[in-house]
């Protein structure tokens, strides 16, 4: 138990580090460029950090998923795209683990991410399928001698150009039905990605995420064994909401303190006076500890409920759930990003002050974006048809 | 208490087979059940069996089949009988 414990929290402290002293410094110049944060992710791969969840038997630090969590909350506090980047890499590396059902061309790739620190990329959402997950258009085709093809119209990539691999999701075969999926590995090699588009968006911008054609051939035992929707509702779509929602707990409270930095010093110039400011730090406040609270919950009730009966997480009412989880802390990181600006004022509004919230409101906006909020409500309306305790 | 299943089954989940074609361990996510229809299949099985499932059994892999549907079934009457 003390070493496990032990080696969360130099994988923390690891973390911590490099937020502080690498992805704080190359944050603006990321943003500004829409440049990926190559500098951030050379040294999470110099500490192992892209391996950290991959299980001891197969050589990685088999660090818990809280701590995991904890390190998406700790690069989100200093540059939201590479908190992205290693939140989406991290998803993928925890379906696999959680997923690989003893797969012996999976648990060596889970040996190789461990040795080469390779970068996961996902391909989930297709053209056409209107943001539903669930569904695939492209599939798995038979190619011959134990190899498979297939060509997939993806409207995003996140990091597609950098990753040295991709999980991507394909109907099983060309005859299944659009919800009969698998998830297909493939490397840097077997894969093409074609840009069908620029990326110059409004936030996370270092994140490199263009819309692609991805073409690869590979052999047959890269398609992870698990039925997809399982894979699904267990791991990905869960573990997503909370990682996700971790990293914009760690933005949304970095444009606290920075709210509170500027009170303090307007309070400093200005003894005994009573600052309006003040008063909306002290709003902003709640707002804030609200969206902590949800985003830890939820993380508490993923571990009980996987260490419990993993197949729980199937249930509608967990999905609901989790599902719930993505909207509320969606909504509400840009809201206290948002109240942090109303705090600073035009200083606040400024690109080039301490005090600069302006990349932390366009990055938190593109949360209700990410499987978009209306996409989850419609699943929603449909699960609270039937769930009974919600 | 199959047919009735059946009869829900082509009444609500808007398979693009025949349900009669389907045996009763066919996976009906994969002969083409989304999760929507599920829904309704779920809301058309409580109404026709005057039951109410639980949560613990509101998930994929209760509905994935008749079998399997006819087992949580089953299972809910003999609950309601003890």
């Amino acid at each position: 138990m003390n070493v496990s414990v032990d080696q969360d929290q130099a994988f923390i402290d690891d973390v911590h580090v490099i937020a502080e002293e690498v992805a704080a410094k190359n944050a603006d110049a990321v943003d500004r460029d829409a440049r990926f944060p190559v500098e951030t992710i050379a040294a999470l791969r110099e500490k192992q950090a892209l391996s950290a969840f991959v299980p001891g038997e197969l050589g990685g630090a088999g660090v818990s998923f809280e701590a995991i969590a904890g390190a998406c909350y700790e690069l989100g506090r200093h540059c939201g795209a590479s908190a992205m980047v290693f939140a989406m890499h991290q998803i993928q590396v925890a379906t696999i683990v959680r997923h690989l059902d003893d797969a012996p061309w999976f648990e060596d790739y889970l040996r190789e991410l461990v040795g080469e620190q390779r970068l996961i990329a996902s391909v989930t959402s297709e053209v056409g399928t209107g943001g539903d997950m669930a569904r695939s258009i492209a599939s798995v085709e038979p190619a011959g001698d134990g190899l498979g093809r297939f060509e997939k119209q993806a409207p995003t990539v996140s990091y597609g150009a950098y990753a040295d691999d991709l999980l991507t999701t394909l109907r099983r075969s060309p005859d299944a039905e659009p919800g009969d999926q698998v998830c297909v590995l493939t490397h840097k090699g077997q894969h093409t990605l074609e840009p069908t588009g620029s990326w110059d968006p409004l936030g996370m911008r270092g994140t490199c995420s263009p819309g692609n054609v991805v073409r690869a051939e590979l052999p047959l035992e890269q398609i992870l064994p698990t039925q997809f929707a399982r894979v699904m509702n267990e791991s990905m779509v869960p573990i997503s909401h909370i990682l996700w929602s971790h990293l914009w707990l760690g933005i949304s409270s970095d444009a606290f303190d920075r709210a509170r930095t500027f009170v303090r010093a307007a309070a400093k110039r200005k003894p005994g006076e009573q600052l309006p400011a003040a008063i909306r730090l002290s709003e902003l406040m709640s707002e804030l500890s609200l969206l902590r609270a949800e985003v830890h919950s939820g993380l508490r009730e993923f571990v009980e409920a996987s260490a419990e009966d993993r197949s729980r997480l199937s249930e509608m009412a967990t999905i609901l759930r989790f599902n719930n989880l993505k909207i509320a802390a969606s909504e509400q990181a840009p809201r206290v990003c948002q109240g942090a600006l109303g705090v600073c004022g035009i200083v606040g509004f400024k690109n080039d002050t301490p005090f600069s919230v302006g990349r932390h409101l366009r990055d938190t906006m593109s949360a209700c974006l990410m499987v978009a909020n209306e996409r989850i409500h419609q699943t929603n309306a449909s699960l609270l048809l039937i769930a009974k305790e919600v | 208490m199959h047919d009735e299943i059946r009869q829900v089954i082509s009444e609500h989940a808007r398979l693009p087979v025949d349900v009669q074609t389907l045996s009763d361990d066919a996976d009906l996510y994969e002969a083409g059940m989304t999760s929507h229809a599920s829904v309704n299949v779920m809301l058309g099985l409580e109404d026709r069996f005057d039951i109410e499932f639980p949560d613990r059994m509101l998930k994929r892999s209760v509905f994935e089949s008749i079998g399997s549907i006819a087992a949580a079934l089953s299972e809910l009457r003999t609950e309601a009988a003890v």
